[in-house]
């Protein structure tokens, strides 16, 4: 099996026509998506805090996301008198264009994507990685000093946990054999056949764990979001930014939430695939085949995005040192811990439940080390502490 | 489908996504009020006037992180390929050798650790 068959061209047009259509398609739905994703998230973050949410602007403050985009598009766009002109115009175009790229191969059913790339893995986090690039430069731009600390502040925390995700990322690859992410979606259906695996995530719980907390930190969601700590450097890169130009950033974080959800969930929990031996030939089932699969993979991305919010509700904000231990002593060797693991048993071809069983011993001492953080107590007085929490603002 | 059918794909999105953003700054320069004011150039603390320069200097720790970011990024690209053929029929030796390879790496970071690097002081 070494491609799956994708779709041909709709109605018999040309091929780059066709990819013109899916890509305005794509761009339409990921509008949507991103204003139901804010809605959807305040509405979530209201019910954790005892809240209701947004409820005044249509029924059940449906129309909330709408109307922010409306009032945001007339809002005046301010550029500072310091900031660097160019640099800090084109900041949003490279926050953006990066996450909107990796739409391109992400599958939301077996032929539901614009184009299927056969270096679908690589690119995606690759193409991820350039809206740092976008981030130093609003930082830079604005000429503020809050801006800039919060665009470092962002790049290193983003190069930092990029190395721990493309490790546990590699931990897949080994198992799979590919980088098609059709494939390793389809190999995720648990049937008994030849190339058939259970999802990564039974087989590699570690490698899941380091992946969703290195997501979780490039995205700079909660617990990792001190880039844009609004107590500490009130909004980071995105200060001087207002309006519609504010709005492309905002489009990018949740863009970029949605994109690693499905990759998140098809690199790990099996994307389309559905359980079974008959993944691709559903035909007892009732409705067609890419409506089950599109729903599969819409269930696991939800699933993903309420984690994340969840997440956000319940876990205080890191310290910039703490971020950075957490990632270079713990999660790295960690990582390298899971290849090797991943090595050696691909290698000798040792039966998946020793992968499975090592792999989640793995997970357990992650675990393990972030509870007896998080409930170390601090020994000396409160000066004590105090003094020993003083860390630089940079 | 040909490669140039399936990597066009990557062009044209990009373009997509340039006229995206084009098309929302054209509809805010077409829609929104302008009002050219001296104290709106200023650049934003919180309400008060900025003190001191606008760039401030950053820490050099920021530099050593990007060098140790630089070492393993470009390991990693090494080993996809590897990684992808390992699964099949390749000979032993390539594992092992891999292996060392990481285990280079792996003395840098121990290095790095040991002199303090990745302390966040």
């Amino acid at each position: 099996m070494s491609s799956l068959p994708f779709a041909d061209p709709i109605f018999g047009i040309p091929s780059w026509l066709d990819i013109i259509v899916r890509v305005i398609v794509a761009a339409l739905v990921l509008t949507v998506i991103v204003i139901y994703a804010t809605y959807g998230e305040r509405k979530l973050l209201g019910r954790f805090q005892q809240r209701l949410g947004p409820m005044k602007t249509g029924p059940w403050g449906l129309w909330q996301g709408v109307a922010d985009a409306v009032k945001l598009v007339g809002k005046e766009d301010i550029r500072p008198n310091n900031a660097d002109r160019w640099v800090f115009e084109f900041a949003p175009y490279l926050t953006f264009i990066p996450i909107f790229v990796t739409l391109v191969t992400l599958p939301v059913a077996q032929e539901w994507g614009i184009r299927n790339l056969s270096l679908g893995l690589f690119f995606v986090f690759a193409v991820m990685g350039l809206n740092i690039v976008g981030i130093v430069m609003a930082g830079l731009g604005s000429g503020n000093k809050y801006a800039l600390l919060g665009g470092v502040r962002a790049a290193a925390q983003m190069i930092s946990y990029e190395i721990p995700l493309v490790i546990s990322l590699l931990s897949v690859t080994m198992v799979a054999g590919t980088l098609d992410l059709n494939l390793i979606a389809a190999m995720q259906s648990l049937s008994p056949d030849e190339g058939q695996h259970a999802p990564f995530i039974a087989l590699q719980p570690l490698a899941f764990l380091i992946f969703f907390t290195a997501m979780l930190s490039e995205l700079h969601r909660a617990p990792f979001d001190i880039p844009v700590a609004e107590s500490e450097v009130v909004g980071g890169y995105f200060v001087e930014y207002s309006g519609i130009r504010w709005s492309m950033f905002q489009l990018a974080e949740y863009a970029s939430l949605f994109a690693w959800a499905i990759f998140g969930s098809v690199v790990f929990l099996g994307g389309w695939a559905v359980p079974g031996p008959d993944t691709f030939n559903l035909g007892s089932w009732w409705g067609p085949d890419w409506a089950w699969h599109a729903a599969f993979t819409i269930v696991k991305a939800l699933l993903w995005f309420v984690v994340i919010v969840w997440i956000r509700a319940t876990v205080p904000r890191l310290r910039i040192d703490q971020l950075m231990n957490f990632c270079w002593k713990v999660l790295l060797p960690l990582s390298l811990v899971q290849f090797l693991m991943t090595g050696f048993a691909v290698v000798y071809e040792w039966p998946e439940w020793v992968m499975a069983i090592t792999s989640a011993a793995g997970a357990a001492v992650l675990i393990a080390i972030i509870i007896r953080r998080a409930l170390r107590k601090p020994k000396n007085t409160l000066v004590g502490s105090y003094r020993r929490a003083q860390v630089p603002v940079q | 489908m040909s490669f140039y059918d399936t990597w066009s794909a990557v062009l044209i999105a990009t373009i997509a996504g340039f006229t995206l953003v084009f098309t929302a700054l054209v509809a805010t320069k077409l829609l929104a009020p302008y009002a050219r004011e001296r104290a709106k150039g200023v650049s934003y603390e919180c309400g008060m006037l900025p003190i001191g320069r606008n760039w401030s200097q950053i820490h050099v720790r920021y530099y050593l992180l990007a060098i140790l970011f630089l070492i393993f990024d470009v390991e990693t690209v090494f080993i996809f390929p590897w990684a992808v053929t390992l699964g099949a029929d390749v000979p032993l030796f390539v594992f092992y050798e891999m292996l060392v390879f990481i285990g280079v790496l792996v003395l840098g970071l121990g290095y790095a650790w040991k002199r303090g690097v990745l302390e966040w002081k």
